[in-house]
């Protein structure tokens, strides 16, 4: 009997079934959604491939349902995840600001495609960078991770979810129309070849549980519901003990605490990767399936004497400052190119100190950013 | 150890801290919370195996005080909750408070859909025809005519019947009940618990400070009094005639069928799935 999964083989993937498959290796055993394009392969294969692992595939009456389905199934102690698109992202927005107030591990998964409003819903975009960040109301911090390829959307899949379930957090993964329908082939991992991050369960009595209580790390141990640890969950601003609070003590130290637990964990969560960047003169920093264009276009550009390098954002949010700003130091000039007119741009902005130039290139007609379009900038600003 | 309803009190609510609760002197809230209490007592339910779910506004804060496994959901998703909840943990008993506005107004498509899947779960529906804790606003349940906030010149759109969607959506159980028939409620919110499927128990409730206050009915009894009055059992509309039951509550089981639940469907879909032989369900879809 197999339970149809195809590890250790070779695969010819679209991106939305990679990422599907990286959820299940990570885990995730409950997937709740709404159809939308370009993001309901991810639904399909999940209904295809859940129920034999025991797990639970379900389609809501829409957005903000799958992801409150999403949430209840966290709670009760399972590693849970959606897709959408920008129109569904919109509508989980209230239910996502729920999970990062209840602290409740999930993936919330953004296959961008034009906007606003209904838009583009075949062509490509990379218009909901800031709606992954500020989407919800209130000050809360928020992780944002980006695929660029099939490999990525496999890996970063399970990224998300250790980073979820370590951090309590729900974790957001954006992908865009090239990426989730571009097809390549790909091995997947083994089990054992995989990391895989569970969160961490009270070891105390009931009695002595308090479940949104001050450690160290800032991640309080969440029990199941079921398990015998009886508690409260709300999204109102509450005490270490989950009851509503309106005590300035209280509240300031829950708000700063789910800052904190981030903070902490930058060096982990922050993940980017140089491609050619070591002795680079000028850069380009890109994300998504720009990046795979920039990659190419580095290449190009070396070709024309013109000394490029590649950074790569995986973690958008919180923003890799620490790692911009090498890049900007030691470059002349950066380039971001972007499916939209400028929304990591500007943060690569607001961290530089004048130190080089950064010019951004943009495209919101729909059409993937050519590598082509890319050196040809390198080639301009370094000369 | 106390006795009788003191002794359940001690047993089901949660005494630290979060007492006195917010309702207003006479709220209704009170009997409900009171008749699920000895309900979910007198099933013998391990209070670690029951999850109580509720949305926002009076009937939210339910969760607050009852010592369950409790979730305090945003406005009119509670049922979406409860349904990832009960998906994921079958051995869960879960059941979901929710006002009129949450059930109705915002969280009306979710009621709908959570009654036609008919996943495992009683939903219980505190409907006091207002938003009371916002300051009184009229909701999808406000009788036509009503004077409320948002109504100064008088309520000119038409009620919601929640028990009617209910079993319109095909929902396994569904009842009405008045917080002034509290004996029958104890008996409704029992066998709905009890019930596989969805269930559905509405219970029209007073808010005097709210509602009550611009109808008449400014004090508790006046309004129970109201629902006293106008109650009719389900088995005597038989013999009542339609204009006879204008502005009636009929009272009682409205619909109660047995169909698998969401949950056993599910469960033939995961045996499908490992290739174990569960035929698929016939296709059905002559005109």
């Amino acid at each position: 009997m197999s339970d149809g999964s195809k590890e250790g083989k070779v695969q010819l993937l679209q991106g939305n079934e990679a990422l599907a498959e990286g959820a299940i290796a990570a885990g995730c055993r409950f997937f709740a959604g709404y159809p939308i394009t370009p993001a309901s392969e991810i639904a399909e294969h999940m209904a295809l491939r859940l129920p034999a692992l025991g797990g639970t595939f379900i389609q809501m009456e829409d957005e903000i349902a799958s992801m409150g389905a999403v949430i209840g199934a966290s709670l009760a102690g399972l590693k849970a995840m959606t897709a959408t698109s920008g129109p569904g992202f919109s509508l989980m927005q209230e239910n996502i600001g729920f999970a990062c107030m209840a602290e409740t591990p999930c993936v919330v998964v953004d296959v961008m495609r034009g906007g606003p409003s209904t838009g583009l819903p075949t062509l490509a975009s990379q218009g909901d960078v800031m709606q992954a960040r500020w989407g919800t109301h209130g000050d809360h911090p928020v992780i944002v991770l980006a695929v660029s390829s099939v490999r990525d959307c496999f890996e970063i899949a399970v990224f998300a979810f250790n980073l979820a379930e370590k951090y309590r957090v729900p974790v957001i993964i954006l992908s865009d129309e090239v990426v989730a329908h571009t097809r390549e082939t790909f091995v997947l991992p083994r089990r054992g070849e995989i990391e895989v991050v569970d969160r961490l369960k009270p070891t105390v009595p009931p009695e002595w549980y308090r479940p949104y209580e001050d450690t160290g790390t800032g991640v309080p141990p969440m029990a199941a519901f079921g398990d015998g640890y009886r508690h409260h969950v709300t999204g109102l601003t509450h005490d270490e003990r989950g009851f509503p609070t309106q005590r300035s003590d209280e509240i300031d130290a829950l708000m700063r605490r789910l800052f904190r637990k981030i903070t902490q964990g930058f060096h982990e969560i922050q993940r980017v990767e140089g491609f050619m960047i070591e002795d680079a003169e000028i850069a380009v920093i890109a994300y998504g399936s720009v990046a795979r264009s920039a990659r190419r276009a580095v290449v190009e550009a070396r070709e024309h004497g013109v000394k490029a390098g590649l950074l790569q954002l995986i973690t958008l949010f919180p923003f890799p400052r620490r790692h911009v700003e090498k890049v900007l130091r030691q470059c002349r000039a950066v380039l971001v190119p972007e499916m939209n007119i400028g929304q990591i741009s500007r943060e690569v902005k607001r961290v530089h100190r004048d130190s080089s130039r950064v010019e951004s290139l943009n495209r919101v007609d729909g059409r993937l950013i050519t590598p082509g379009e890319i050196s040809d900038c390198l080639i301009r600003m370094y000369y | 150890m106390a006795e009788g309803m003191t002794g359940l009190v001690h047993k089901y609510l949660r005494h630290e801290k979060k007492f006195p609760h917010i309702w207003c002197p006479g709220c209704g809230n009170g009997i409900v919370l009171g008749s699920l209490i000895r309900a979910v007592d007198r099933l013998g339910l391990d209070k670690n195996r029951v999850a109580l779910v509720s949305g926002i506004g009076c009937s939210g804060r339910m969760t607050t005080y009852a010592d369950f496994n409790t979730l305090h959901t945003p406005h009119g998703r509670a049922l979406t909750y409860a349904t990832g909840l009960k998906l994921s943990r079958e051995d869960l008993t879960v059941i979901v408070i929710m006002g009129d506005g949450d059930a109705t107004a915002i969280g009306g498509n979710h009621y709908i859909h959570a009654a036609r899947r008919n996943v495992d779960m009683t939903a219980i529906i505190v409907n006091n025809q207002v938003y009371g804790m916002t300051g009184g606003q009229y909701s999808p349940t406000t009788p036509y005519g009503a004077r409320t906030t948002t109504t100064p010149y008088g309520m000119v759109e038409h009620a919601f019947d929640i028990s009617a969607l209910a079993v319109a959506a095909d929902a396994s159980y569904v009842a009405r009940c008045t917080v002034y028939h509290a004996a029958l409620l104890d008996q409704l919110i029992e066998s709905a618990i009890r019930k596989r499927g969805f269930s559905s128990v509405e219970v029209l409730s007073n808010c005097h400070t709210q509602f009550g206050r611009r109808n008449r009915m400014a004090s508790p009894v006046k309004m129970l009094e109201w629902f006293k009055e106008n109650a009719v059992r389900m088995h005597a509309t038989s013999k009542m005639k339609p204009e006879e039951l204008e502005g009636k509550f009929i009272i009682g089981v409205l619909a109660d069928s047995e169909r698998p639940s969401y949950n056993e469907e599910y469960e033939k879909v995961r045996e499908r799935a490992k290739g174990n032989g569960v035929p698929k369900p016939p296709v059905r879809c002559e005109g």
